[in-house]
C-alpha cells in the first residue's frame, strides 16, 4: 500500500478553494517534488498530508489511515517564512524538539534523545554550531537544522515546504543528497520547490500542480515545455532554444488572516 | 540600613504581602515568557480588563473575587481564540471587541453600586498590603496549580510556540495547548490582581521576560532570568512602597520597568556591551 494516498480531494482555506480533484499515490521510498506557480496549492497539498488542514471532499490516507493517526511517523518542515528566527532557541534545542512528541508530556529528554539529536546534527554537518541561536545562522544552515529535526524524529514520511529555496548551491546539493539518502533508506520524501532545475535533476518524480494535478511523472517533466505551459500558464516566457522563464516573484501564498509570517528585517508581515 | 529590611518583617501583613508578590512574581515570569514569545502581550492586557466584570459581579453577590475574576477572565480568553478561528478574524480585532465589551460590562455593573467601593478600587490599581489570609491561600493554590501545569507541559508549549505547524503535524494537539495556555494566562492574571491591579497586570507578564530577552538567546536562561528579575523587582518594589508609603502595584511595575531599561541600555545584546558581543551573532560562512 502506498504511504500517501489522495482520492479526488478538494481543499482550501476559509472560503477559498485551493486544490480540487487531486488523486495521488506516493509509494514508500519515493522522492517527490511538487512544483507549480504561486497560489497553485503546493503548500496546501503538504498541509493536507500533514493533517494540518482537512479535505473539503475526498479522502486522504497517510500510512493507511486518516492524516494525524500516525502523526509521530510524519515530519513536517515549514517554509522559512513561517519561523520566527529571533526566537530564543539554539540549534540543538530545535533538533531536540523533534523528539518531544515521542516523549509525551511527563518524560524529559533522555540519553536516547540526546544521541538522536547528535546523530542528526552530524548528518547535516551542524555539530560545530549546535549552541548557536538559530537566528545567527545563514539561510542554508537554517534549512539544515530543520532537516536535522526531521531526521531526529525517525519519521517514515518527510514533508518539506521549500527546503532548497533561496539557499546557496552547495547547501542545496547537500540537502538533496540527504533527502536522496533518506528515500533510499525507505523513507517517503515529498518536497515543494520553485526550482525546476533542481526538481528535474535531484528528484525521482515530479508532480506539477495548478489548483489540480496538471502532470505527474518522472522528474524530466519538470523541464517539459508543454507541462510548464499548463502549470504556469501566463507566468511563463519562452526564450530561444526551448528555454523558459518563470515569473514567480514572491515565494509563498497569501497567508490566512490568523497566521503570522516572519520575514527578514521585520517581525510580522 | 539593615533595619529598613528587617523591620517590616515584624508585621504579619508585610510577610503576607511578601509571600504574595514572590508567588506572583514567579508565576507571571514563567507564563509571561511564553506570552512574550507568542506575541500575546495585547491579549494579556485584554484578559485583565475582561476580569473586571467578574470582580464587580462577585462583589455584588458577596462571593469571592477570585472566582468571579477567574470565570470572567478564562471565558473571555477562550472566547477570543474561538471567535478568531470561527470568524477568520485577526486576533487583535477580536481582542479589541471583547476587551472593550467586557470592561464596559464591568463599569456598567460598577455604576449600579451605591455607596463605598474601596475594595473594588484596590482591584483596579492593586493593593497587596491589604491581602487577607484567605486571599493569600487562594493565591498560593492557584499560582502553584498554574506553575504545575507549565512544569508538566513546558516542552510541548515550547514546540507549539516556536513551530505550531511542525508541532501539530508530529502529533501535538496544538489547538488544545493554545486554549489551555490562554486559560493559564487568565489564571495568572487573576492571581496577580490583588498585587498590581487590572490596569498594570500586563506589565507583570511582559516586562520581566522582555528584560530577560535583552540578556539571553537561550530558552532555559530566559525563563530563569525572567523569574529572577520579576521576583527581585517585586520584593524591591514592595519594600519601596512600604518605606515611601505609596501604591505597591505601581511601585513594583516601576521597578520592573527600571530593570528593563537597565537591560536595554547596559545589556550584552543591545546595550553598551553589545559591540563586544556582536561577533557571536555573525553567521558563519558555509
Amino acid at each position: 500500500m502506498p504511504d500517501v494516498q489522495l482520492r479526488d480531494v478538494d481543499a482550501g482555506y476559509g472560503e477559498t478553494l485551493a486544490l480540487e480533484h487531486v488523486t495521488l499515490d506516493v509509494p514508500r521510498g519515493s522522492l517527490v517534488a511538487v512544483v507549480g506557480p504561486n497560489g497553485a496549492g503546493k503548500s496546501t497539498l503538504l498541509m493536507l498530508i500533514a493533517g494540518l488542514i482537512k479535505p473539503w471532499r475526498g479522502e486522504v490516507l497517510v500510512l493507511g489511515d486518516a492524516p494525524g493517526a500516525h502523526a509521530r511517523q510524519v515530519a513536517y518542515v515549514p517554509q522559512a517564512e513561517m519561523v520566527d528566527w529571533a526566537f530564543p532557541v539554539t540549534v540543538d534545542q530545535v533538533v531536540m524538539m523533534g523528539r518531544y512528541p515521542l516523549l509525551g508530556p511527563l518524560r524529559r529528554p533522555g540519553s536516547d534523545d540526546a544521541a538522536a539529536t547528535d546523530d542528526a546534527l552530524e548528518r547535516v554537518g551542524m555539530q560545530h554550531l549546535r549552541h548557536r541561536q538559530i537566528g545567527a545562522l545563514s539561510g542554508g544552515q537554517r534549512r539544515r537544522v530543520f532537516l536535522a529535526r526531521a531526521i531526529a524524529t525517525s519519521a517514515q514520511v518527510f514533508l518539506l515546504d521549500e527546503p532548497v529555496t533561496a539557499i546557496d548551491p552547495a547547501t542545496q546539493d547537500d540537502i538533496m543528497d540527504l533527502l536522496g539518502a533518506e528515500a533510499a533508506a525507505g523513507r517517503t520524501v515529498i518536497a515543494t520547490t520553485h526550482d525546476l532545475a533542481c526538481a528535474a535533476e535531484c528528484f525521482e518524480r515530479v508532480i506539477a500542480i495548478n489548483r489540480t494535478i496538471v502532470a505527474d511523472g518522472p522528474s524530466s517533466i519538470a523541464l517539459d515545455a508543454a507541462v510548464l505551459a499548463r502549470a504556469y500558464g501566463g507566468h511563463l516566457l519562452r526564450l530561444d532554444g526551448g528555454r523558459v522563464l518563470v515569473d514567480d516573484a514572491h515565494h509563498h501564498d497569501a497567508p490566512p488572516a490568523h497566521e503570522r509570517h516572519f520575514h527578514e528585517g521585520g517581525r510580522d508581515s | 540600613m539593615i533595619d529598613l529590611i528587617v523591620d517590616p518583617l515584624a508585621y504579619d501583613i508585610f510577610l503576607r504581602s511578601l509571600l504574595a508578590v514572590v508567588m506572583v512574581g514567579v508565576v507571571c515570569a514563567v507564563v509571561g515568557t511564553y506570552v512574550v514569545l507568542k506575541g500575546l502581550a495585547f491579549i494579556g492586557d485584554a484578559i485583565s480588563h475582561a476580569a473586571f466584570p467578574g470582580v464587580v459581579a462577585a462583589y455584588l453577590v458577596g462571593g469571592s473575587y477570585f472566582i468571579g475574576a477567574a470565570i470572567a477572565a478564562v471565558s473571555t480568553a477562550l472566547a477570543t481564540r474561538y471567535i478568531t478561528r470561527r470568524g477568520n478574524l485577526r486576533s487583535d480585532t477580536t481582542i479589541g471587541v471583547l476587551f472593550a465589551g467586557m470592561f464596559a460590562l464591568g463599569i456598567f455593573l460598577f455604576s449600579t453600586i451605591r455607596g463605598y467601593v474601596g475594595d473594588l478600587f484596590a482591584i483596579l490599581v492593586g493593593n497587596v498590603l491589604a491581602i487577607s489570609p484567605t486571599d493569600l491561600v487562594a493565591l498560593v493554590v492557584l499560582a502553584s496549580g498554574t506553575l504545575l501545569v507549565v512544569a508538566v507541559l513546558w516542552k510541548e508549549l515550547l514546540y507549539a510556540t516556536f513551530d505550531p505547524l511542525g508541532a501539530a503535524a508530529s502529533g501535538l494537539n496544538v489547538e488544545l495547548l493554545e486554549y489551555l495556555f490562554l486559560a493559564l494566562v487568565a489564571l495568572t492574571i487573576v492571581v496577580s490582581l490583588q498585587a498590581v491591579g487590572i490596569i498594570l497586570v500586563v506589565a507583570m507578564l511582559v516586562t520581566p521576560p522582555a528584560a530577560a530577552q535583552l540578556l539571553t538567546v537561550r530558552f532555559g536562561r530566559l525563563v530563569t532570568l525572567a523569574v529572577a528579575i520579576s521576583v527581585a523587582s517585586s520584593v524591591i518594589g514592595l519594600y519601596l512602597s512600604f518605606w515611601l508609603d505609596v501604591a505597591s502595584g505601581a511601585t513594583i511595575v516601576l521597578t520592573q520597568t527600571a530593570a528593563f531599561l537597565v537591560a536595554l541600555f547596559v545589556g550584552p545584546r543591545r546595550g553598551v556591551l553589545a559591540r563586544r558581543a556582536d561577533t557571536h551573532h555573525v553567521p558563519v560562512p558555509e
